[in-house]
């Protein structure tokens, strides 16, 4: 392996580029592994397996991760028979495909952060690989083909280094430039290894009028005085040895040597390092003893198989793309961000300065606006991804789940192609897989249950993905028996969640599951009882400035929903006055906005303001009063009251003074700097430079209940769980 | 003038790191996908070295040598084929359709360049 270590600190650099090739092969890699499940892949589906396969290994050779080069040869090799098709495709060699695929991927994570796999921990797949290939008639041409290939290798290292005379004979095919190859060249490098004598050997050279030029005539006889080796000269004939005949002569003394026959040559490179570097792989993967042979064993029964990868896939040609790094993309998007703020600032100031002239708006302000949102929107783009490598691996899951757990269910996916900020796409991936794995084990019945209540035997969960308005809707729903509500209400009961003679509506209910530390499962399976409850996914959609709700009907199954911004980096913002201070609300979490008459107004404690309207009574929160604001309007008949809604679907009245406009914003994190503040998910620079604080109205629904009254009121209205939360 | 290059693979690592060498040793190094998009390159203009993966989506390898090899200026181009293994029929495949010679991967640097000098001098 030396020469991996010269190029693997010479290629060191690669080495980001290499993972994250490998992640998006892995991601593709999933997606027809998916596929695999459903049905046997059509040779194109095969290629790009063993593409990935191919590719990984390749690079992995570079960087010296041997176990890596070990596992996918051999992987690599049992692709490379199911595509030509001396191994048929089974539910078996899909399973050990599926699961070779899950310890490729982990073999990757292991190289990546340089950590080692314990010693056996691929040789269960390997041995079964090695089976699936014996049973396809493939170990006996590898073990022919490795023991074939043993013997003219050790034969090659007996020449003895001291000053030999060669005598070379090279009688060149007709059809020798047809590769391109120049003999001159060969020469060259011929002298370049000692003394050398030519002579050519014209006499099959045709008369001028038959002669075609496209074909080679000559040939030569060289006479090479030098301490080189007779492999050093196989080396030069490398390219031609096929095409040509060589005969190498050690004629030292005079005592000619038997000339190496072409068959032997053949059999091994004369790139010796290279070489030798993929025999040790190839002796491990097949655990062949370790002894060296220069030719991969499974290389044996190649040729239908290049035949197969040379039909030319019929696959649309991808999109021109270019790859950078992230944090190249996350500085443009900073600085764009200022740009926004920056051209703000300016179109104030000019705004002003035009009124102060009593002109009209100074020429070039507006296309300055127009340009810099465009320019914010193509960046943002740049940033944006399709959701289907997350939904990706959620058919796998189902399948795995829903084998454990006996029950039949069909997952169908839509929108996989909504794009969406590529942070927001990681962090949806364990959300996503934590309410899947719900809806499978506490939502599905089992087929006989199914059938018995009139329902098909086979289960749905459906998994969409769409646009709406500004944000991403992703919604997971299910047949199954929806939430047991009499059994969430006991549960929370015997909990604490809520007091023991709690009246709840029925979608009160549902929200409890969402409630910290609630967990249904009457015994913590290792399925959904992972220690992570629909509050953790709650919690982690909110992180990424999304909402969830959840519906249910009983034996008719249960969906949620979640609400998920477009990007992380702006957002539009309502910008709101209270006192002198400004906040910004989300545009998408407000319902409307009104000055409620006196009349609407209610107390329902000391503390807490209700306001009604067309009907219904809402919760009124000051944030004067939270954020301790003087001089603030106080009395919601005198401001303004913005209805926002909170996650779950329930509504809160913020008041403020006024509104002052909408406006993109460009969120600035205050977590680097601050710990986190209640209420307040970050800040933003205003066109004036002032900062403005941006409301996190979940929490405040939240901190209304602690700030009032300090503890929970002696009777919880429906308010008053949503502060439970 | 500057040698030229062309590198086709469809592992951005493998480009990176054929272009990487190839430009250490003063070549001008022009890249491509798959096949397909070797072909499109090189419209219009001529390398003195071509050097592709085998296995690569849309275009393999094989093809297009038989492509190029089929096209008046490409004729005499050196064109190396790279190959994971000594896999004698992928050698044999590629010769078939008029590669030069080939490489093995992995490869060290020096190799790459001491192959490449071999065809193009």
């Amino acid at each position: 392996m030396s020469s991996d270590g010269s190029s693997g600190s010479d290629f060191e650099r690669f080495r980001v580029t290499f993972f994250e090739e490998c992640n998006e092969i892995l991601a593709d890699l999933e997606v027809h592994l998916t596929q695999l499940q459903e049905e046997a892949l059509d040779v194109e589906g095969l290629n790009a397996v063993f593409r990935a396969a191919h590719s990984i290994k390749a690079g992995a050779g570079a960087f010296g991760f041997t176990r890596l080069v070990t596992f996918t040869h051999s992987f690599e090799a049992l692709l490379d028979k199911l595509r030509d098709g001396q191994i048929e495709q089974s539910p078996h060699i899909a399973d050990v495909l599926i699961r070779g695929g899950d310890i490729l991927a982990e073999l990757v994570t292991a190289a990546q952060e340089e950590r080692e796999v314990a010693a056996d921990f691929t040789a269960p797949i390997l041995a079964e690989i090695a089976e699936v290939m014996d049973e396809g008639g493939g170990a006996a041409a590898v073990a022919s083909a490795a023991a074939a290939a043993v013997g003219p290798a050790s034969a090659a290292d007996v020449e003895p280094n001291g000053p030999r005379s060669w005598q070379i004979t090279l009688a060149p095919g007709p059809d020798l430039f047809k590769n391109a190859t120049e003999p001159l060249l060969l020469i060259r490098e011929l002298q370049g290894l000692g003394d050398l004598i030519v002579r050519c050997n014209s006499d099959a050279l045709p008369t001028l009028r038959r002669m075609d030029p496209e074909l080679s005539y000559l040939g030569w006889v060289f006479t090479l005085e030098s301490t080189c080796t007779r492999q050093d000269i196989q080396e030069v004939f490398e390219f031609v040895d096929d095409t040509c005949s060589i005969d190498i002569e050690d004629v030292t003394g005079r005592t000619p040597r038997a000339t190496t026959s072409q068959e032997e040559e053949d059999g091994f490179g004369l790139f010796e390092p290279l070489e030798s570097d993929s025999a040790p792989e190839a002796g491990m993967a097949q655990a062949e003893g370790g002894q060296p042979a220069p030719a991969p064993p499974v290389g044996a029964a190649r040729a239908p198989a290049a035949a197969a990868a040379g039909a030319p896939a019929s696959k649309p040609a991808a999109a021109s793309s270019i790859r950078v790094e992230l944090n190249r993309i996350d500085r443009l998007v900073n600085t764009v961000g200022e740009l926004v703020i920056t051209q703000a600032m300016l179109s104030q100031e000019l705004g002003e300065l035009a009124d102060y002239l009593g002109r009209q708006p100074i020429a070039g302000q507006e296309a300055l606006a127009a340009l810099t949102r465009e320019l914010q929107e193509c960046v943002m783009a740049i940033r944006m991804q399709p959701v289907k490598s997350v939904f990706a691996r959620m058919p796998r899951l189902v399948r795995d789940l829903s084998g454990k757990l006996g029950k039949k269910i069909n997952l169908r996916m839509s929108g996989e192609h909504t794009e969406v900020d590529k942070t927001i796409i990681e962090e949806l991936a364990d959300p996503l897989t934590h309410m899947i794995r719900n809806s499978i084990d506490h939502g599905m019945e089992m087929p006989a249950d199914r059938v018995a209540v009139g329902k098909p035997e086979e289960g749905t969960i459906e998994l969409s993905a769409a646009h709406v308005g500004g944000n991403i809707v992703i919604s997971v729903s299910d047949d199954g028996a929806g939430i047991n509500r009499e059994r969430v209400l006991r549960k929370a009961m015997e909990k604490g969640i809520v007091p023991a003679d709690a009246v709840l509506s029925d979608h009160e209910i549902d929200e409890l599951i969402f409630a910290p530390g609630f967990s249904t499962a009457d015994q913590v399976t290792d399925i959904s009882g992972r220690g992570v409850g629909m509050d953790v996914v709650r919690r982690n959609i909110m992180g990424i400035g999304g909402r969830i709700q959840v519906t249910s009907h009983p034996a008719r199954g249960t969906r949620f929903n979640l609400l998920i911004p477009l990007t992380l980096a702006v957002l539009d913002g309502m910008i709101v006055a209270v006192g002198n201070q400004r906040y910004i609300l989300p545009i998408t979490s407000i319902v409307e906005s009104f000055r409620p008459d006196p009349t609407q107004l209610r107390f329902l404690d000391d503390r807490t303001q209700l306001v009604s309207i067309r009907g219904e009574f809402i919760r009124i929160i000051k944030l004067c009063d939270l954020f301790h604001v003087p001089d603030a309007v106080h009395d919601p008949a005198r401001g303004l009251v913005v209805l926002v809604e909170v996650a779950g679907g329930g509504k809160v009245g913020i008041v403020v003074d006024e509104l002052i406009g909408q406006q993109q914003i460009v969120i600035k994190s205050l977590n680097d700097n601050f710990d986190p503040v209640e209420g307040i998910s970050g800040a933003t620079i205003l066109g004036n430079g002032k900062v403005a604080l941006i409301l996190d109205i979940e929490q405040l629904a939240i901190m209304r209940a602690d700030v009032s009254s300090g503890r929970l009121p002696p009777d919880p209205g429906p308010a008053a769980l949503v502060a439970a939360e | 003038m500057a040698k030229r290059a062309l590198t086709v693979d469809d592992s951005k690592t493998m480009r990176d790191m054929v272009a990487f060498t190839l430009k250490g040793a003063g070549f001008e190094v022009l890249e491509a996908e798959d096949g397909m998009h070797a072909l499109s390159v090189l419209k219009g203009q001529t390398v003195d070295v071509v050097i592709t993966d085998i296995n690569m989506p849309n275009m393999d390898g094989v093809t297009l040598v038989k492509e190029l090899r089929a096209k008046p200026e490409f004729r005499s181009t050196p064109i190396l084929i790279l190959t994971t293994e000594g896999g004698e029929d992928k050698k044999a495949s590629g010769r078939a359709a008029g590669a030069t010679g080939w490489i093995v991967k992995p490869f060290a640097p020096d190799k790459l360049l001491a192959v490449v000098n071999k065809v193009c001098p």
